[in-house]
Parts: structure tokens; sequence; C-alpha cells
């Protein structure tokens, strides 16, 4: 078996080594542009035929309406807590921030990645000393910019913490305005999602006016 | 003629039996001085028929449904007769088949397996084990629990790292803006047709690859060289059925010893096979107190983590982590070594070895543990977490294991190699 398959191999390259396709006088040129031709046109249509497969694979319209703004009602949400809403399946923090909170946030720029809001992580409407709209609450998405674990909350105070998120996962360490304190593995603050007040308690997240 | 050959003959005349099982089998000839190490390849085709037939079995009961998926795991482990024993099966041989495609890889690397003629069997070898990391990736989400959900957004994320288009191909993977029923559903798709297809196409090409050119061997000397002058058969070859179908029937014999015990005695084997967080439902809305992938991937997670980010951008990590899979291809033209086995390589590069075989285990290990577990370096260090800086060290290793074996390979005093194999 071996010796008749070496026969094989050996009879292969004799044929490879004597055939010589440019010089042969019976190339038929317009045969060969033809199937050059056609070869690229079909090639072309398999491209054509990708498309469909791979915009299959995109959100579906349904995946789309899911991911519609929702309202949030916040009139019953006490200072200091937090509430968490769902939009297109990640928790948005709503987060009542007291007087004495908001007196921390400016304390600590210092220990902060990006105290002054620099990477785009919010809309143009939420750059400023308190990263709101209203600087009492806080509207931000609960997903760590490292990896897109959810941080928990650890709001109570400590001689060196002034109270924000930990990131089970990392650790990375968020204040309560979302900002990211150096040190941490998540490079940026969290996001902030487009969002705006319908009412003096009623918020809209997903939708805020400026953009479709 | 009885009819038995009679029928052979008849197949024969229509299809090749007799002669693809002559020059795969009966007279396929292998080295003869096979040892240990050369288990595991067949034990690996063992394990991937063990995975295809177990995986339909569970299929039959599975629903790839985000509504549905979790319980109808339970179902399968509570009410579905023996269900619990395919499913134990299945997810015990996910981790056996890592276990044994490890030790075959580092078969190659001790004997130089990979070196001329044989760099496209190593090739072939290195598209299988990434399209097995795919396949239990896909896998390990279909039982829907919060480790199959916060692991997929964790590695669907990674995607979305790269620059400029990362958030399109991340969105595109998941079909969702985030890890959904629709992920789920393409998963199963992957798991359960597309990869085991590619899977096996691949290994097709590895063994026909390999029988084109013959098994290497734990001396590295080609068995080729030398055939006897009248049968053409090589002087240190034997065939490979029925001497290595014997032998590697023994390797199958104890390996499903280890495999029944493991599936009747710790089928989670303690959290390292199947995460305790896993017998909880997914929720994205409660991320898991610590997201760590199953241990086979834990190596090249820990690179990922160690890799400080420029910037803003994760990116780098994630490439190094890329890199630090598909290097291994490389190795056939970064070993410039005059000879292929370790048994004739200097102390430079056995130390070259060894140092990598420990960076690897460490960065195993670090991967499965928070990066805080030992506390932090003083102020000098930069209050550094000591597992990343360990995790650094290693990742240097690592890569330097490989992007230094052209300059080590060539500067090591390697010893004659003999004519013939010495048993």
């Amino acid at each position: 078996m071996s010796d008749k398959q070496n026969g094989q191999h050996q009879a292969d390259s004799q044929t490879g080594a004597s055939y010589q396709p440019n010089q042969s006088p019976q190339v038929n040129l317009e045969k060969r542009n033809f199937l050059i031709a056609t070869s690229a046109v079909g090639a072309i249509g398999c491209a054509a035929v990708a498309v469909p497969f791979v915009k299959s694979m995109t959100p579906s319209e349904r995946a789309k309406a899911a991911g519609a703004p929702i309202e949030v009602d916040i009139s019953k949400l006490a200072p200091g807590g937090k509430l968490t809403a769902e939009w297109r399946g990640q928790p948005v923090w709503i987060i009542h921030r007291t007087e004495e909170m908001l007196a921390k946030l400016s304390a600590h720029d210092e220990q902060l990645s990006d105290p002054n809001l620099e990477v785009p992580q919010q809309p143009e409407y939420c750059k400023n000393k308190d990263r709101a709209i209203k600087a009492k609450y806080a509207v931000m998405l609960g997903t760590c910019t490292h990896l897109g674990c959810a941080p928990n909350e650890s709001f109570v105070e400590t001689a060196d913490w002034d109270g924000g998120f930990v990131c089970p996962c990392h650790g990375s360490k968020f204040d309560l305005s979302g900002r990211v304190y150096k040190g941490s593995p998540a490079p940026t603050n969290l996001v902030i999602p487009p969002h705006k007040y319908l009412t003096e308690t009623t918020l809209l997240i997903g939708e805020d006016g400026e953009v479709a | 003629m009885n009819y038995f050959t009679k029928l052979i003959g008849w197949v024969d005349e229509r299809f090749p039996l007799t002669s693809n099982v002559k020059a795969h089998l009966t007279e396929y000839y292998a080295p003869k001085n096979f040892n240990f190490w050369y288990f595991f390849g067949s034990l690996a085709l063992l394990v991937l028929v063990l995975q295809i037939i177990t995986g339909i079995f569970l299929t039959m009961h599975y629903k790839p449904d985000a509504a549905l998926a979790f319980a109808s795991v339970e179902y399968i482990m509570r009410d579905v007769p023996w269900g619990w024993l395919i499913r134990y099966m299945h997810s015990t041989g996910a981790s056996l088949f890592f276990v044994v495609v490890y030790l075959h890889m580092f078969r190659g690397l001790l004997y130089g397996s990979y070196r001329n003629p044989r760099e496209l069997i190593w090739l072939f070898g290195v598209g299988i084990f990434l399209a097995l990391m795919g396949e239990a990736f896909f896998g390990y989400l279909l039982p829907w629990g919060q480790m199959s959900y916060w692991g997929a957004q964790v590695i669907t994320s990674l995607f979305g790292t790269v620059p400029f288009i990362g958030p399109d191909i991340a969105e595109w993977l998941r079909g969702d803006y985030l890890t959904s029923d629709a992920t789920l559903n393409r998963f199963f798709a992957f798991h359960v047709i597309a990869l085991p297809l590619v899977i096996l196409g691949l290994v097709a090409a590895h063994i026909l690859a390999l029988h084109e050119v013959g098994s290497n061997n734990p001396d590295g000397v080609e068995i080729k060289k030398l055939k006897d002058k009248k049968t053409g058969i090589p002087l240190d070859g034997i065939p490979f059925h029925p001497y290595y179908s014997v032998k590697d029937l023994v390797g199958v014999v104890v390996f499903l010893m280890v495999f029944a015990v493991i599936i009747f005695f710790a089928p989670d084997m303690g959290g390292y096979f199947l995460e305790a967080n896993n017998f909880v439902p997914a929720d994205p809305l409660v991320t898991p107190a610590h997201i760590a992938p199953t241990w086979y991937f834990t190596p090249y997670y820990s690179i990922l983590r160690a890799v400080p980010p420029i910037g803003i951008s994760q990116f780098p990590g994630v490439a190094a982590m890329g890199l630090s899979v598909v290097v291994f291809a490389l190795l056939p033209w970064l070993d410039r070594s005059p000879v292929k086995s370790i048994r004739y390589k200097g102390n430079l590069y056995k130390a070259w070895l060894a140092a990598f075989v420990i960076s690897f285990l460490i960065l195993g290990y670090l991967g499965t543990i928070p990066a805080d577990t030992y506390g932090q370096f003083g102020a000098w260090l930069g209050k550094a977490d000591i597992a990343t800086v360990v995790a650094r060290i290693c990742s240097v290793v690592y890569f330097a294991f490989f992007f230094l074996m052209p300059w080590y390979s060539k500067k090591d005093k390697t010893k004659p190699v003999p004519e013939r194999v010495t048993g």
C-alpha cells in the first residue's frame, strides 16, 4: 500500500514538472477571461448573500422595541436612598443624594481619575459639578466601565471612604456621582444615559429630546 | 471464499475500505518508542466522541430559551431518567477535554512535535484548540446560571474594547444591547452545530496530516529515514493496529476510571468544573461577588487582568490575551534548535520550558481568585495588588518563552541525536 502511494506521488510530481500553462499554444484567452469574469461576479454574489446572514445577527425589531425609553416615578425615593430601574436590560440607578453627600463629593477630587468629566461618559447637560440635571438626583448606568459587572452600593461612610460604589469583580471604586477613583481597573466614570424630567418626579430614561 | 470476504470484496470495488484500514491502522507504521505522553491524542478523540454523544442526548431535553433554559437543565438533573449522569458526563467531559488537550500540547512542546515536517499538524491542532475554547465558552452560557450569564457578558464585552468597531461587534455577537435570549439562542446554535462541525473537520485534517508525514517520537528522530530494504517498512516502526490500538485501550480504561470517579464523587470539582454561582438562575441586575471563568481559561484571563489599560482603552489587555492563545501557532518558526526532543536539548531550553510551565500554572491559579486576595504592596510600589504584580511577572515570562525562543533555542548546548530511536 505504501509503495503504491509513493508511486502515485512520483507520477504526480512528474506531470507537475512538465505542465507549463503559459507556454501552451492552446490557451483560449477569451474563455479564460470569461471564467475570470464569471468567478468575480460569483464572488460578488456570495458577498451579497452573506449580508442577510450577518444582518440577521443584529438586534431584532423586538429587541429594539424592548430598548425603548422608560418612565420612572421617583416621588417615593427617600433621601439617601437608591432606586434601580431597568432600561435595555441594564440597571439604571437613581440616587437621591442628601446635602451631606453632595458636600462630600467636591472634597475628594484629587483621588479621582477624571474629576472634571473630560471623558464623554455623560450627556453635555450632565457635565457639571454634580454630574446631574438636578443636583440631588444622580442617574447612571450601574454597569462597571471595566468589564460590565454591576458595582455594589457602599453608602456607609468611614474615615477614608466618602460613600459610593465598589465593583465586586475587580475592585473598581466609584463615588456617589459615579466618578471612578484612581487605582481602579475601570478606566472611566460610570455612564450617564440620556434622560430628562417629564414632571418634577417623573424621569424618562433613554431619551432626552436632544438626541433622537 | 466465504461470504464475509466476498462482501468486503464487493465493498472494496466501490469504496476504499480495505485500503484505508491499511493506510491508517494496520499498515500505518508508528515509532516503537511511544511513552506515557502519547496516550492523550487518542484520549482527546475519545472525549470528543463522548461529548458529541452526551450532547445529542442533552439536546433532546434542553430548551434554548432564556425563560426556560435554567429550569430545563434542572429538569434534566432531576426528572429525566439518568439525565443527571448524561449531564455530568458532558460537564465533566468538558473539563477533562482540556486536561487531555493541555497534556497533548505539552507532549508537543517536550518532543518538538511541531517542527518540520509537522507544522501543519500543529496548526490544525491550534485551530482545534481555538474551536474548543469557543465550544466551551458557548456551552457554558447554556445552563443560564449567574456565572454563565456574567461570564458571557464579560467575554462579549472584551470584543467591545476593540478600537472604533468594538461596540458594534459586541452588539452583533449578542444580538441585543446586552446578553439576552437572543444571545442564548445563537450560542446554542454555535455550540451544537457550527463549532462541532469545525472541530470534526479540523480533527480529520489533523489526523490526515499526521498520517501523511508520520508520528514524531520521544527521540525526535525520523523513523522514515531508515527503512527495511525489502519491505520498505521503517526499521523502528510498528503497525498502529494492533500495537498502539491495544496500548491506547489501556489508557482508555485508566481514563474512564478517573472519569467515573469524578462524575460520581466530585462532578463540580469543588467549584472548578461547575461553579457554585451557576446553580443560581441568571439575573442581569445582580452581578456575582466574584466572576471567574472555568479553570481552563484562567491563565489567559490572568493575562487579561495583568495588562494595564492604555488611557481609557482596555484593548491592550484583550489583545495580550488573544495573543497568549494564538502565539502557540508560531512555535514551528520560533524554535531554531538543531534537535527536536527535550532529551537532546540543553539546560537553557529546559530552564525556559520549566519557567513557562510554572508561569502558566501560577497564572491559572491567579485567574481563579480576586485580585486583592493577597493584599497590596506598600506605597513604594504604588499600593499595587500583590496578585496583580505576580501575574504581570508571569505574563512576561509566558511571552518571553515564545518570543525569545529564536535566540535561546539557537544558543542552547544540545546533545548529539542518535540514528535510531532509543526505546
